[in-house]
């Protein structure tokens, strides 16, 4: 009687996860490859909306990658050493600094870029690159790759093992090298895939940064939303899941690898 | 062998202390000398300092203004722990989860631009020196507790350091192993001649590591001496306790004898003292019948423990005696017994304040 109940319970989980994320998504792409979705799938099979989307924006696509992997690169540099220096120091003062680093978690993306566009309006060329919008980018999942990088910190007990590697006669840049990197990597692989899906996927401060030149996917995605046909929107989204899918695979098989090693 | 004597410089630390930023005074300002060569143990319960000590020497923490550390007279104070020449073993071992057993090892000789044939022979040296050999390409998380211990020390030797710092290293492993790999360490430590500064709260350990031992007490030396001076003549009651069994009697003297409720118990001299503090250890009572001795009391209980016996006995002070007797003395609970103490084996401790 209670494996049964548990079974329609597991059951019922499943159908509505299936409703509410799967089925949609099958149907949105679905839409992208119809010729007219209002006639549904027996007006016929084309891949015309994605070459038009392709076309049109292949250029956002681009930049939304570059901006990904920029991103990402901002944030191990900066993000790895900080995460080393706020554990091993600790104390009042790190955990200040890291809330401050967390905040923009709590704050709407648009305040984030508003208070960008107000201070940074002024520097032109800054504001109309793609590095404005990076810098929002690197703003929001700072948090992300700090924090998961200081979680492995707290397991592994690096301070120790920081320690250890001085007493050998390491300098710390040669102890951030050899002995607290390597030992972060778990966190430092969840982090960067944390990373660059959000990047990716971010909308809200993006859209109040980009300008008609600067577009990264989401806004392209809402811009074909908003003015074109629903086949050229959902066609969007295909290519959005082609793109992120086999990135978001490797890099868990990467991270699965790491593990078990 | 004789490529690893040789080794060592002496140490100083001249009126360091040590507060820390939340004002917690984890170490009063002392001042030690170490000689070339020699094993030196902090001893001492735990939050006594002596982590602290060994923290400072290593460049670990820095000691409050005004404390210094000199190793063969240079002044070392301001200079971090990499460039100090220590090698130190962890109570965790520290050892480098990302490395092979061979890695970690040849860590330090890597540091110091060692090329990659001498590192492997010397790294060698240390495995058979270490009784590591067949384990030099494992993870660190596929040894043993007492594996990794041996690793840790290798690492630690392999860089020929002038001080070799261990802090309680043998305190993560289990009892019988304790007491195994302790006698190992010390033929290792005597074999490398080297200066060592050795961390425990284990006052076996200690007796049996240390050409000196350094008593610790709430972030003070309560007594610094050599095994035997700090058995045998403990300068307080701590330390009369802290080291081996010791029967602590509270009781008037009057003409150089203790005045106690089982007799008078005579401790040479012949001064006279309202109320004296005297140590007596266990194994320095002789049980014997209880007609003709001066002291006498009944045996309360009987543990037999193997090599020896040991009674607790009642009425003789006003506590309870604990006394050591050969395994082949019949003594049962119940009956009253003569006990025969030299006056010499009774130390007068100084009052309490």
């Amino acid at each position: 009687m209670r494996d049964r109940l548990i079974f329609i319970g597991q059951l019922l989980f499943t159908l509505v996860v299936a409703a509410f994320l799967v089925v949609p998504a099958m149907l949105s792409i679905s839409a992208g490859v119809t010729v007219n979705y209002f006639r549904g799938i027996s007006s016929g099979v084309t891949l015309q909306w994605v070459v038009q989307v392709w076309d049109l924006y292949a250029g956002t696509i681009l930049l939304s990658f570059v901006i990904a992997f920029a991103t990402l690169a901002v944030t191990l540099i900066a993000g790895v050493p900080s995460a080393y220096a706020l554990h091993i120091r600790g104390g009042r003062i790190s955990r200040i600094v890291e809330e401050i680093i967390t905040l923009p978690l709590a704050i709407p993306g648009l305040a984030i870029a508003l208070a960008l566009l107000l201070t940074y309006q002024g520097f032109g060329s800054f504001r109309r690159s793609w590095l404005f919008i990076l810098t929002g980018h690197v703003i929001y999942t700072m948090p992300f790759m700090v924090r998961s990088v200081m979680a492995v910190f707290a397991t592994v007990d690096v301070r120790t093992l920081d320690e250890g590697a001085a007493s050998l006669g390491a300098s710390p840049w040669r102890r951030f090298r050899d002995v607290i990197v390597p030992n972060a990597v778990p966190g430092i692989l969840a982090g960067a895939l944390m990373v660059v899906t959000l990047s990716l996927g971010e909308f809200n401060l993006t859209w109040m940064l980009h300008t008609p030149l600067t577009k990264t996917l989401p806004i392209g995605l809402a811009d074909s939303y908003a003015s074109m046909r629903l086949e050229v929107a959902s066609a969007y989204t295909l290519i959005f899941f082609i793109m992120i899918i086999p990135l978001l695979v490797a890099m868990q098989l990467f991270a699965d690898k790491e593990q078990k090693r | 062998m004789s490529a690893l004597a040789g080794h060592g410089a002496s140490v100083r630390i001249e009126t360091c202390g040590k507060t820390f930023a939340d004002g917690t005074r984890a170490l009063e300002r002392a001042t030690l000398d170490i000689a070339r060569g020699e094993t030196l143990v902090l001893l001492g319960p735990s939050g006594c300092g002596k982590t602290t000590m060994l923290r400072i020497i290593a460049g670990l923490e820095l000691p409050d203004p005004g404390g210094r550390v000199l190793f063969d007279g240079t002044d070392m104070t301001s200079v971090p722990i990499e460039r100090r020449n220590v090698g130190m073993v962890f109570q965790s071992y520290a050892l480098f989860p990302n490395m092979s057993v061979a890695d970690n090892i040849g860590y330090g000789l890597k540091i110091r631009g060692m090329p990659a044939q001498e590192r492997a022979a010397r790294v060698a040296e240390l495995v058979a020196l270490t009784n590591i050999t067949g384990l030099e390409n494992r993870r660190v998380d596929q040894l043993s507790g007492g594996q990794r211990q041996r690793v840790a020390l290798a690492r630690a030797v392999a860089i020929r350091p002038g001080i070799l710092l261990l802090d309680e290293p043998l305190t993560a492993l289990d009892a019988a192993l304790r007491d195994r790999l302790r006698g190992e360490l010390n033929r290792l430590l005597r074999a490398l001649g080297i200066t060592t500064i050795y961390v425990t709260h284990d006052q076996a350990e200690a007796m049996e590591l240390g050409d000196r031992i350094v008593v610790m007490q709430k972030g003070a030396i309560a007594q610094v001496g050599t095994p035997r001076d700090i058995y045998f003549t403990p300068r307080n009651r701590f330390v009369a306790e802290f080291i081996g069994a010791a029967n602590i009697v509270e009781a008037p003297v009057e003409n150089g004898h203790l005045v106690l409720p089982g007799g008078r118990q005579p401790i040479g001299g012949g001064d006279s003292h309202a109320q004296a503090v005297v140590m007596i250890r266990p194994e320095t009572i002789r049980v014997v019948a209880a007609a003709g001795v001066p002291l006498s009391g009944i045996i309360d209980s009987v543990s037999f423990i193997g090599d020896r016996q040991r009674l607790v006995v009642s009425g003789a002070t006003g506590k309870f005696l604990t006394v050591d007797a050969p395994n082949t003395v019949v003594a049962k609970i119940g009956d009253r017994i003569g006990l025969l103490i030299a006056p010499e084996a009774i130390r007068l401790l100084p009052p309490e304040n």
